[in-house]
């Protein structure tokens, strides 16, 4: 009755937007977006958060648009083939470097332009993850340690609409008393704060209603293993911090990052693991990861491999020059991978609206 | 199963509960009465401990339920004895669907997953929420939503069950819903039921008993004790203490029982209103009015003439389309198609300024319409606002409601106080067109009493008052035409006693006993002037 499990939605979204910023060619990039299109179009459920792939299609235009002004006003002016001229501003010595206006070519505009894409390409991929599987439902498969933190992250999640709902209730009244001025004073008085205040009394009967069902009920977990839980998962997280910031950099000798990752990534598991034996509360439907799951997951691996073999194969396709102007070929390889990213489309039935008892 | 043993309980030196003793016994409904702010919230959410682990203040004495005491326990360690369900039940929803929600509190017991689906499953079955139950609780209605709320409440298997209001926001027909699952599970599981509620006339035919909460004191007794001796009791109760019918009466059946020489006594034809003369042109003119949402079409094509003096009460089911209608007219709210004319002039065409000098409206939300610091500094921004002279908006509010704290904030007032300062601040632009939204909710009855003299003196004094409301009684004091929506379309319009009458849904208690009289005062008067015995 359900689709796909919401942590292979999430993995295969996030391994779609791996593939999409290991390339800058355009039609690899729409591919991707066409392929994420396709798949929400066939496997959304009818869910209130299904409608926002729509809006970060919305989002990726306006990163696109952003990328392009910015070019025009700061951009670099490689490329022989000028568009037009903007009145070029001389800086002051101390910000050489930049530039403002001055000649506006194809080649940096197509350049902007595919950069641009690529941003896009990404904001879509974490709308499909969105309308595929929202936040709620992939926090529902965290470890039970984690438990607090999802629904305190949940409870975040729910403010946003409530705070646009009561902007919105909070206008309209404001208008009902004749007021529609606009200076940020006035603005400030009578809409920010009785907002706030909204959101205050609001937090507060959530907060009653959730200790009155029991939330956060002395769990009986004695403190000296509580501790140890919370050294472990500290330590664990400061592993991953220095081994990735390790990694990153070069002055550390690859073996000691690696080995560092390592460590804190093993003791956050064992202190998840630990914690999670403890914790009192029980989970009332958890998604099974099957094998419908893995081929989901497979399926964004696909995109990912395809554009690290195109990588290394033919590099000059996956990252087109756009100076001289040419239209970019389409490398092979990566093309095959996301079009296999597409097959859950056809792997994951469509979610039937359910009125009856499941 | 709840016991108070000589609680007191206060903030400060100020208090709310003093010396309260009285016991539940096991399975009984019982009933919690009292005016507003009269501490029924405070003595509710000191059952499971939310007074006063959440709110401070000082308590002494001792309250245990189902033998376990509430002093050493926090509200989450008492969620398997006590279910809270609150006024609001959308502020209280921790999730976004259906079954979910109703698992909630069985997964912070730690309930094994095979017995919390059966019982999620079985709580389905026995609120009704089998069609529901896969939804998101944003796409409920309202009714569907304070089931869940309750259910919620009831999957730990609580022995006791804590309600604030659970009808007061609710139209008759869902409220229904909502009352006969909870006659359901008091028959069914056992489970004691404590309730505090205005529309007493709702819920006084299912209490076994009742307690009264006046002055920080209860008293307990049947329903009907209870009620004769309370500031607040609903119209049957009144009529049976007019009439000496012995009990009193609470529910309509007792009170037909022993209507008969009343009902001979009244049988001459009811007083008709002198009808309000049709003025030459009406002050309002709307012609198919249309609001459409994203996929909904919330009013649909309704025409509607109002005249100076009319005192007119839109009902009809949560939903209809009543506030989107209002929101519409005043001409701030969306209006997809139709013409709206108020003395001519389209309120939407209108600044907001010109607007709100044509018609006002009292938003659901009083408190919306409110912003500054204390009543004064609100009264002189509503001059400012209005460009009316100074002090007006202080001489509207000192005519609505005496002694009020000039310097008190806005939202310490009580319910009945901060409606009358939003319609104080509404009147300081004189809109001959005045519009409410649902404004008794949280109101008691002599507060209800007070809002519809208030109405009916500036219906005299050439006002059009418009109120869309589900409170019947409220209609049957204030109305003298009533307009029924229903899927945003109108299904009857006409002079109120008329309309009234012929619904059960919508039939005041006194004309379901006496058929023709509308309220208790129109009875009295009847008995006055034919000067008869009621036997």
């Amino acid at each position: 009755m359900t689709g796909a499990h919401p942590v292979a939605w999430w993995s295969w979204a996030l391994l779609l937007a791996t593939a999409a910023s290991r390339t800058a060619n355009p039609w690899l990039l729409l591919l991707i977006i066409g392929v994420s299109g396709l798949v929400v179009t066939w496997c959304r459920g009818d869910e209130p958060w299904s409608g926002a792939y729509r809006v970060f299609l919305l989002i990726g235009a306006a990163a696109i648009a952003v990328r392009m002004v910015f070019y025009v006003i700061f951009g670099g002016a490689e490329g022989a083939t000028v568009l037009f001229r903007l009145p070029e501003v001389r800086l002051p010595d101390w910000a050489a470097g930049f530039r403002l206006g001055g000649a506006v070519t194809t080649e940096g505009a197509l350049a902007a332009a595919y950069d641009g894409l690529r941003l896009a390409t990404l904001l879509v991929c974490v709308g499909a993850a969105n309308a595929l599987a929202s936040p709620r439902r992939l926090l529902r498969s965290m470890p039970a340690a984690l438990y607090e933190v999802s629904v305190a992250v949940v409870v975040a999640l729910s403010v946003a609409p409530q705070l646009v709902s009561s902007v919105t209730r909070i206008r309209r009244a404001r208008a009902l008393r004749g007021n529609t001025r606009r200076n940020p004073a006035n603005l400030m008085r009578t809409v920010v704060v009785p907002v706030l205040h909204d959101a205050l009394d609001r937090s507060l009967a959530l907060a009653a209603a959730m200790a009155s069902r029991g939330y956060g009920r002395a769990a009986g977990i004695p403190a000296p293993a509580r501790r140890a839980t919370s050294a472990f998962l500290l330590t664990g997280l400061l592993g991953l911090c220095a081994g990735a910031y390790a990694l990153l950099g070069k002055a550390t000798p690859a073996p000691v990052a690696w080995g560092l990752l390592a460590i804190g990534a093993a003791a956050a598991v064992f202190g998840i693991a630990f914690a999670s034996k403890r914790v009192p509360h029980t989970r009332y439907r958890t998604d099974r990861f099957g094998p419908r799951d893995w081929a989901v997951l497979a399926a964004g691996s696909a995109a990912v491999a395809g554009t690290v073999v195109s990588g290394a194969v033919e590099a000059g396709a996956v990252w087109p020059a756009t100076s001289p102007l040419t239209a970019p070929p389409l490398p092979a390889a990566a093309a095959a991978g996301i079009l296999i990213a597409a097959a859950p489309a056809a792997l994951v039935p469509a979610r039937i609206p359910q009125g009856g008892p499941a | 199963m709840i016991r108070f043993d000589s609680v007191t309980f206060g903030y400060g030196d100020r208090p709310i509960l003093r010396e309260v003793t009285f016991a539940v016994p096991e399975g009984e409904f019982c009933l919690l009465v009292g005016t507003t702010g009269a501490g029924k919230s405070t003595l509710l959410r000191s059952v499971n401990g939310l007074v006063p682990h959440f709110t401070g203040g000082t308590m002494s004495g001792e309250i245990t339920v189902a033998g376990r005491s509430v002093r050493e326990a926090s509200p989450a360690d008492l969620a398997d004895v006590v279910g809270y369900v609150a006024q609001d039940p959308l502020a209280g929803f921790v999730t976004d669907e259906v079954e979910l929600e109703l698992a909630y509190t069985a997964e912070q017991l730690g309930l094994p997953q095979a017995t919390m689906r059966k019982r999620v499953t079985e709580i389905v079955d026995l609120l009704g929420l089998a069609d529901v139950r896969g939804r998101a609780l944003a796409g409920l209605s309202s009714g569907q939503r304070q089931r869940v709320a309750i259910g919620a409440a009831l999957v730990a298997g609580p022995s006791a069950l804590v309600l604030d209001e659970p009808t007061s926001a609710l139209d008759p027909g869902a409220a229904d819903e909502v009352l006969s699952a909870l006659h359901r599970l008091v028959h069914d599981l056992g489970v004691t039921v404590l309730l505090a509620e205005h529309r007493l006339e709702r819920v006084a035919q299912y209490a076994d008993s009742a307690l009264l909460l006046h002055g920080g004191e209860v008293t307990s007794g049947t329903p009907g004790a209870v009620l004769a001796a309370s500031p607040v009791a609903p119209p049957v109760v009144h009529l049976g203490k007019l009439a000496g019918w012995p009990g009193p009466p609470v529910t309509i059946r007792q009170a037909r029982r022993s209507a008969g020489p009343l009902r001979e006594a009244l049988a001459n034809p009811a007083p008709t209103e002198p009808e309000p003369e049709p003025s030459d042109a009406p002050l309002l003119r709307a012609g198919a009015v249309t609001v459409d949402y994203p996929g909904v079409r919330a009013v649909d094509r309704i025409d509607l003439d109002a005249s100076r003096g009319e005192r007119i009460a839109l009902m009809g089911r949560n939903g209809s389309g009543k506030s989107s209608l209002l929101w519409a007219l005043q001409g701030t709210g969306r209006r997809s198609s139709g013409s709206v004319a108020i003395e001519g002039a389209d309120p939407a065409e209108s600044k907001a300024a010109r607007r709100r000098t044509l018609a006002g409206l009292v938003p659901a939300e009083p408190a919306d319409l409110l912003y500054a610091e204390s009543v004064a500094a609100e009264c002189a921004a509503a001059d400012r606002e209005g460009g009316a002279p100074a002090g007006t908006c202080a001489k509207i509010l000192a005519d609505l409601v005496e002694d009020l704290d000039e310097a008190a904030h806005p939202r310490d007032l009580s319910e009945g106080q901060r409606l009358a300062l939003a319609l104080a601040v509404t009147l300081t632009a004189a809109p001959p067109l005045l519009l409410l939204d649902e404004p008794t909710r949280g109101l008691d009855y002599p507060g209800k009493e007070a809002l519809a003299a208030r109405l009916r003196k500036l219906a005299d004094a050439g006002h059009c008052v418009m109120v869309a409301t589900h409170d019947v009684e409220f209609v049957a004091e204030f109305a003298s035409r009533v307009v029924i929506l229903s899927d945003g379309e109108v299904v009857a319009d006409g002079p109120a006693r008329q309309i009234v009458s012929a619904s059960p849904m919508f039939a005041p208690q006194v004309e379901k006993v006496i058929p023709g009289r509308l309220t208790v005062g129109e009875v009295a008067a009847a008995l006055e002037a034919s000067d008869g015995e009621p036997g």
